[in-house]
Parts: C-alpha cells; structure tokens; sequence
C-alpha cells in the first residue's frame, strides 16, 4: 500500500516524512525522523512520555496519527533548547534534581512549557492537575513541582 | 575457636545443628571444615551464601579473615532491586 | 576489609578530619548526564537504529497454563519480509541443577530457559512462545499471527493459598518442596520452605500480657519503570555479538545471554543505555536472548521493544503474599516474642523473596524470641522479579501493622513502642548476625522531635508511622580513571545509572584526587570496557562504585607521586599528594614547585607512559540502612478514597553524597509505597488473564496524588566506607505501606489487613462498620 507523504513543521523547520496510516505521531517522529526525545511508555495516552505541542496544543504523540500534522506546527523537547541555551524549566529541572532516570523528564519538560505558557502563575494544585497526565515512577513528583514552581516565579521576574 | 551460627535451612544439611565452634582462618577453611564434618552440604553451597563475620556482611570472600574470637553467622545470599 | 583499609593508609586522613575539608561531597553539584537527559538527547533502550535492522516481537500465550504440543512457523517464516524466526527449538535446554553464580543470586538455567521462551507448558498468560523478526513493525505483527501454535489448555492457579492446597494445579508436576523433613513424597507448587529466628516463643508468648495475632493479604504490584524493556541486538557472521539494551546490570545480561545462546562471554559486548526505570525488574533478561537469537539467524540487527501490555503480561511483578503474623508483649511495652509466616507468589519458577523476607520482617527490632517461616509458591504468573528491597516491604508491612496495634492496645505512642524495642548496635539481629553501627534509633527519634509528628491532626485525618530496612550489599565492581594529556581525567564505571550515580560517583572521584569536580567526566563503559561489573541493585552502586572509584584514585595517586618523585629526583616516599598536587616534604620541603595533574600528565609519555588509574574489587560490609516514615491521611468516607495529606520520610543515608539524590530515592520509594498501598494491584479474570495491563487500570500515584514527601537524611556512618556511606535505594519503600495502613486505622478506627486499601475495599469497610 502506497505510503502517505506530509508536510508538515516540527521545532519551526520544515519537513516532509512518508508514513503508513496506521502509523502515529511518536512512531513518525521516532523512527522516521529520529527525533527519539519523545517516548513511548504505554501507546494509549496515559503516561505521558510521548508530550507535544501540535499547533500550541499540548497532546500525546501516542494519540495522533502521522498523517494528521498535515500542515500544522508540531514541537517536541528537541525544540525547547535554544542553540545552548536551555530554557528556564531546563535549567529548573537540573538545579532541583527533578529527574532521576529522565525517562519522563521530556515529556515533563513540554507538558510544564504548555503550562507556564498559559498560566504564568499556578499554584501548586495547578501545577499538580496539569501534570496529571505525566507518570514519572523515580521521583515521587515532589522536585518536579518545586522546579515548575520555581520557573514560574523566576520567569516572572 | 570461631563461634559459628547456621541460620535459614543450613540446619536440615547438620542434623538440626544450628551452633558450632571451628578453627578461624578464612571464608574458604571454614566451608571446607563445614562440609568435612557434614559432607551432606553441598560442593557450591558458598554460592548461596552471605556470610556476617562479627556483623559485616561478606558475599564471594574466600580468604576474608575469621579470626579466633570471631562471631560468624551464615546467612541466605542477599539479592537487591 | 583489608582493601578498604589499604586505600586509607595510602592517602586519606582519618574520616573526621576528611569531613571537615569536603569539597564536593556532601554537595549538590550539577549533575554530569543531566543535560542530555533535559533535551531528549540521551539514548534509552528504544532510542538507537542500525542500518539494515529488523523489528523483532513476540507471540505470547493467550493462556495462563497450557501445554504446547506443536508451534508451526511455516507460514509465518513464508511472509514476504520476515528474515528469521524462533522458538523452544532454538534454545539449548539446561538440566535442572544447572544453577551458576550470578553476582547477586544463583540463577537456575534450566528456569531462565524456559522464562525466555515457554519449552514444554505456557506458564503464564504472556509467556513467549515463539518470536520473529521482519523488515519492519506491521510485517512482524502480521507473521505472528500466522504462527500455529497447538495449546492443550490447562488449569489454572494463582493464588498463593489456592496454589499451596493439595490437589491444587500442578505448575511444575516434579517440584518436590525443599527444606522440608521428612522429604515429601507427593509433589506441589511449594518450591521451597525457610526458617529463621532464635530464642525460644513458647517462653516469649508465655511472658507477654499481651498477644496480638494478624492476617494479611496482598497483591502483586509491578514495579512499574515507565520505559519498556528494549534492546538492539546485531550478530555477525563470525559469531561475534553486540547488544544494546536497556538493563540494570550488563555484565549480568551479557553473562545470561552467553549462557542461553551457548557462545564465549567475551564474544558478546553489551552496552547499556540509558535505563528509563528498574527497581529490580530489569535485572533480569527477557527480550534480550530472542534479539541475539533471531539477528544470529538473519545475520542483521534486530530490535525488540516491548509493549507496556507486555510489560504488564509477561515481566515479573513482586509477589502477592499472606501472611500471619503474631507478636506478644509485656504491659509496659517491650517485645517478648514475634513470629511470622510468609507465603509469597513465585510465579512461574520458584526463587520468590520470601527468604528475605522473613529475615528483615523483624529487622528493627531487638528481640530474644524470634521465628520466621517462609514459603516460596509457584504459580501461574511471570516469574517474579526485584523490586526494592525485594521482600521487605511485605513482612514489614505484616509486622509493622502488628506492632502498631501493639502499641495502640498498650496506649503507647507508638514512635515510643518501637523505640523501647529498638536494634542498635550490639542487637542481635532478627536474621542473626550482631548489628554494626546502625541508625535504627536515630530515624526514630527524628521522627519523636520532628515538627510533622506534633503538629496537630485536622479533624477526620488519621496518622501512622512505620519503620523499614534493608541489608544493601556490596559485590564486585571496577572503575578506572584514565589521565588525559591536559590533566583532565575520564572515569569509566560499569554500572549502568539509574537515579544519578554518576554525580556521586564523579564528586568522589573528584574528592578522592583532590580536584576541581569538572575535570572529571564519567562514563558508562561497555562491558569490554572494564572488569566484571555487578549490576546496579541492592543500593549498591554508592557504596561499592564509591570503594571502588577511590581505590581507583588511590591507585592514581601512587603513580602520581612516583612520576613527581622520579621528575624531582627524589625518594617517592618524600613525595606527598595533597589538594590535587604532588608536594615535595620532609628534607626536599619548599625545594621543588607542586606539580597538578597537568605537570604530570603533560609529561607522562617521557616519564613512563599512561597513567591509569585502576581498582577491581568485591566491595564486602555494606551497612544497612534504617529508615521510619510518618504519613498523614484523610478518608473520604463517601467514596472510600484515602489521600496522603503529609508525608515525611527519615532515613540513615551514612554519608549523602549527593543530599538531592539522597532525597529522590526517599521521595521515589514513598510515592511507589503510596501506590501499592492504596491502588496498586492486578486484576484477573476467571482464565488467569491480566485484565488491567496498562497505565490507565493499574492505577500508579499521579502527580496530583501526591504532596510534598518532607525528607531528612540521618547520617551514621558506615565504617566500612571511604565516606561513610550506605546504600540507601531500596528502605524508602519498605515502611509506607504499613505506615498507610496504620495512618488509615488512625483516621477509621479500622484495621485493613489487606492491600491495596482502594476505594471500593475502604467504602465497603466503612459501610460495613457504620
């Protein structure tokens, strides 16, 4: 069966892939264009590993199929650095120890962005809800909500 | 003479025997005198053991030093997570 | 011992005075993998491609105990774009004995065999029957539906009381149960029995005035790594191999794998990536043996990543467990006598925890009367495997419960009951041997003065403490540290880092040699790279990398010194190393300039060559680790749903390293607690088959779940260790389920004896009280 071929944007570059229908996001951005910064934890939506931004909406990877970022602005971690300078909630992360094996750490890092983009003070109830949909198993949440916290406040100034 | 502690099933290999004395000297010559005095123990048992020589723990140490008033204790071999 | 102590002679002052000058330990320094971890770049098991790769996957039993009487690949191997295919004929089998020292355990091949691939019986609902590899994902799917496979379907059991009746479905029809006498003539599924203890209980129960007498039941919980097992395994023509996979231990899975595939250790080199996540269950193989065996076959890579459905069906959980659990004591508070017996889920093969188990149970405590029984059950489930602290966390909550109502029968606080009990050092251990330096008073007394035990309850909320253990263990590493021609130095260590190990194993790296913490870079070396290399489990790697870095260190140093000495012309023993410089002293004091790692090494070739750093050593006397935690719940009585409102976790570290990572493990291990007490569970239907096998049914805690886990780091340390440190991953996980359930009976005024205490089993409690 012929494959489908898209055009589409991911971290403001251009790019075209072929994919299978049946095929989704993560597996288009892992293994077609190697941009493996996004996991797969469980392929239904629940863990969160695979977190990115289609068209500034912050969705599972695992739950969109390939074929339809057909013309939309897909970012994933890859596109949260600039050159070498890491975004705040990078640098939070690694200041308060807020990951431990990093499995979830991407996926963390693009869900708190789609927050503090939104909401540029969250408490921490909000911080918790929002996050609801990341699992991470190493750090019980407590450093991640402590660096999120904390980038909120500095990048409020 | 060591003090030595069987612990867990190494009982049923000594006819209940849980408390014995040995000659010190090492790991390796007090499995070797365990096995003389009951051949019933098995060649590898050392591979299934953690053995505390006066309360640290040793696991694969042949010649670790069991000196004469020592208290040694042959415990299961500790696996982790 | 010795080797430790030759380390000291040779370059550190006693361990007071090295306290008071610490540089980089005992800090929180930036962490060396941590920015490839932040921006996606770090690889994990599922993250690298070969040219040319095939996509390899499993076809698993759809039933949870079957005999196979044929597997027929024709058609599947006739697909256009599959290259290879396996089954149990590919697998040399192994005699029963065929059991081999592994580092931490003796692994039974003739088990291992039959886990990886399923020989005579389907074990397990999941369990791998065959296995193919194909150009791509949707191919392989396709072929393993075309795989016939001829089950004559079986009985079932799972649960461990169920499986331990007589006549009971038979997993393995020739298990004769071991530790019994008289030998039993029938077989079971009672692989095995232990007993440990001393003293004498019908003279312990008989001083006590009063004797509390419990049963418990729990489920098993997996350990629940968010990343799947994966791996990328390539063999070439000559029978040389490569594998990459996600694993706590490569060393460990190069040596299996070597085994089940019947080819040299050395001939495989296996690269660990980046682990997304272990606590145990990636210490063992699964994916690995089939990757090498199909790419063996079709002689390019093959990729194997598991699905978090199999992840659920086919890798080993921990073991549901009953367990009774008696303990006895005087009106004014102390312990006459304690007993217990375990009987823990093995699932498909026996080697379940409960030994261990039934040696730490009563761990914290100082008692003269003393038994455990343990029994390890075969059932129809995966095999179970590690998680933290693997045992323990289900004795203690036994026993803690127990002791808690103890305390509460007696009116005793019951930080005060327990610490009236208290093992110290000199207590003979419940398991046996006397105690070192311990730190089992310490955490309690934290927890007495701890503004979290006195601050007042709001209404409705219960409160519950709990103490945890666990022996650590040491085992074999190596690392060494290889000076560049810059005075910059690369250390290399075999094990794999799961929560940030390269930090603490850099800054004493760095402590150790005297220098700035970034001329060091760590490295995970494959296992060509280095000496045997046990695997990262047992809160070993601190404690055993850390001997074992120092040692390298030191072994860094002796060099050091002699190429000063030999530049100056003087006696080496006139040469000292003090703040990252060789110094000339005694008679050749203030005679020649210090030379940095840089003088030395910008010289090395014309002095004598590399300098390399090296220590290979069996790490011995790990010091146990003490932990209590204080937890705060409400009780929603109208859904039955139990929150953590505060939790504090209190735990002897020895020496933090790394005080951040010291309270990630704290934090993790309570939130994995949070989750097997309250929600974690499996459920099956009527034909043994996993019904919840994904993250949205088996409920883990989630970030909203949760509060803020308040930690504090008690630091007694441990002789045994150039910094004083004790393991510390796996004792957070072993008190919070009690400390729930005593948090619950606080709040309720009901004892739940049976895990987990999720919404429907509190709402049914309560209506059936009220």
């Amino acid at each position: 069966m012929a494959r489908e071929h898209i055009t589409t944007t991911v971290n403001g570059d251009p790019v075209e892939f072929l994919c299978d229908t049946e095929q989704t996001l993560l597996d288009v951005l892992r293994d077609e264009l190697r941009l493996t910064g996004s996991k797969e934890g469980c392929a239904s939506g629940d863990c969160g590993a695979c977190s990115v931004t289609l068209d500034g909406r912050l969705v599972c990877a695992c739950l969109v199929l390939a074929t339809e970022v057909e013309g939309q602005k897909v970012t994933t971690i890859e596109g949260m650095a600039v050159g070498d300078q890491l975004h705040p909630l990078q640098q939070k992360f690694l200041d308060h120890a807020a990951l431990q094996c990093g499995v979830c750490t991407p996926g963390f890092l693009v869900a708190a962005k789609a927050l503090l983009d939104r909401n540029s003070n969250p408490t921490e109830t909000e911080v918790r809800y929002w996050l609801a949909g990341n699992l991470c198993r190493c750090t019980g949440y407590d450093k991640i909500v402590r660096a999120v916290l904390d980038t909120a406040a500095e990048m409020r100034g | 003479m060591a003090r030595i502690v069987l612990t867990g099933n190494l009982r049923l290999y000594t006819e209940g025997v849980t408390e014995l004395e040995l000659e010190s000297g090492s790991i390796r010559s007090l499995l070797r005198e365990l096995r003389r005095r009951y051949p019933d123990i098995p060649e590898d048992i050392e591979d299934e053991l953690a053995i505390s020589i006066d309360g640290v723990l040793h696991q694969d140490d042949w010649f670790a030093k069991i000196e004469p008033d020592s208290e040694v204790h042959l415990l299961p071999r500790i696996a982790g997570g | 011992m010795a080797a430790v102590e030759k380390i000291f002679n040779d370059t550190i002052t006693d361990r007071e005075t090295r306290d008071k000058t610490l540089k980089w330990v005992g800090t929180r320094a930036p962490r060396p993998d941590g920015v490839d971890k932040v921006t996606g770049r770090a690889k994990f098991g599922a993250d690298t491609y070969l040219p040319n790769m095939l996509y390899g996957k499993v076809l698993r039993s759809p039933h949870a105990h079957a005999r196979i009487k044929s597997i027929d690949m024709s058609r599947a191997l006739a697909l256009p774009g599959v290259k290879a295919g396996v089954t149990r004929d590919d697998f040399p089998d192994h005699p029963a004995g065929a059991v081999q020292p592994a580092g931490e355990m003796v692994i039974n091949y003739r088990d291992m065999t039959r886990n990886i691939m399923a020989r005579e019986k389907a074990l397990y609902e999941g369990h791998a029957v065959a296995a193919v590899a194909a150009v791509n994902e949707r191919v392989a799917r396709q072929a393993l539906s075309l795989i016939e496979v001829d089950y004559e379907v079986l009985p079932h059991v799972i649960d461990v009381e169920e499986a331990m009746k007589p006549g009971a479905p038979l997993v393995r029809e020739d298990l004769i149960t071991e530790g019994v006498e008289p030998v039993p003539e029938e077989p079971s599924n009672i692989a095995k029995r232990v007993e440990f203890g001393h003293g004498d209980l019908d003279l312990g129960f008989s001083k006590a005035d009063v004797i509390i007498e419990r049963s418990f039941k729990t489920q098993p919980v997996h350990q629940g790594y968010i990343e799947p097992h994966a791996c990328l395994a390539s063999f070439s023509e000559d029978g040389q191999a490569e594998l990459w996979c996600s694993t706590q231990g490569h060393y460990v899975a190069r040596g299996h794998c070597a085994k089940l595939l019947q080819m040299d250790v050395s001939k495989l080199r296996v690269t660990c990536s980046e682990i997304g996540g272990g606590f145990g269950g990636k210490t063992v193989v699964y994916l690995e043996p089939l990757a090498l065996a199909l790419s063996r076959k079709a002689c390019q890579p093959v990729k194997m990543v598991m699905t978090r459905d199999e992840v659920f069906r086919a890798s080993g959980p921990t073991s549901g467990a009953s367990m009774d659990v008696r303990i006895g004591a005087t009106k004014d508070g102390r312990i006459t006598a304690g007993e217990a017996v375990l009987k823990f889920q093995a699932g498909a093969f026996g080697g379940s925890p409960v030994p261990a188990a039934a040696q730490c149970a009563f761990a914290p405590y100082d008692l003269e009367n003393v038994k455990t029984i343990g029994f390890d059950v075969l059932c129809n489930r995966p095999k179970v495997a590690a998680y933290r602290a693997p045992g323990a966390p289900l004795g203690e909550y036994a026993v803690e419960s127990v002791v808690d109502e103890l305390a509460k029968t007696l009116e005793i606080d019951p930080l005060e009951f327990r610490l009236q009990n208290a093992a110290k050092e000199g207590t003979d251990s419940s398991y046996g041997p006397k105690f070192g330096p311990i730190g089992c008073v310490e955490t309690l007394e934290t927890a007495q003065s701890h503004e979290h035990y006195l601050a007042p309850l709001k209404p409705g909320q219960g409160r519950g403490v709990a103490s945890g253990y666990w022996f650590n263990i040491g085992g074999q590493t190596s690392a060494t540290l290889n000076l560049c021609e810059d005075g910059s130095v690369a250390l290399v260590v075999g094990t794999p880092d799961i929560g940030g190990s390269r930090a603490s194993l850099t800054m004493m790296a760095a402590e150790s040699l005297g220098i700035e913490l970034d001329k060091v870079r760590p490295l995970i070396g494959d296992t060509s790279a280095l000496g045997y290399n046990m695997l990262t489990g047992g809160s070993r790697v601190t404690f055993a990398g850390g001997i074992a870095v120092h040692g390298a260190a030191a072994d860094m140093i002796k060099q050091l010194r002699e190429r000063a000495a030999a530049t100056w012309d003087v006696p080496v023993d006139d040469v000292e190393w003090h703040g990252g410089q060789a110094v000339a002293v005694n008679g050749y004091k203030d005679q020649e300039d210090p030379m940095g790692l840089l003088d030395i090494a910008k010289d090395m070739a014309k002095s004598g060559g590399p300098i390399v750093g090296r220590c290979s050593t069996n790490a011995q006397g790990a010091g146990p680790s003490f932990g209590c935690h204080i937890v705060d719940v409400d009780v929603d009585k109208e859904t039955g749903r139990v929150s953590v409102a505060r939790y504090t976790v209190i735990q002897d570290a020895g020496k933090a390293v790394h005080p951040s990572y010291v309270e990630g493990q704290y934090q993790g291990g309570a939130v994995q607690g949070i989750g097997w007490a309250l929600n974690e569970e499996y459920i099956y239907d009527e034909n043994g088959k996993v019904e919840n096998a994904g993250f949205l049914d088996y409920r883990v805690p989630v970030c909203s779940d949760v509060p803020m886990i308040d930690t504090v780091i008690v630091e007694v340390p441990n002789p045994t260790h150039p910094y004083g440190v004790r393991g510390v991953g796996e004792t957070p996980l072993v008190p919070p389920l009690a400390a729930i359930s005593n948090a619950v009976e606080n709040a309720l005024d009901i004892r739940f004896t049976e895990l987990p205490m999720s919404p429907p089993r509190v709402l049914a409690a309560i209506e059936s009280v009220g």
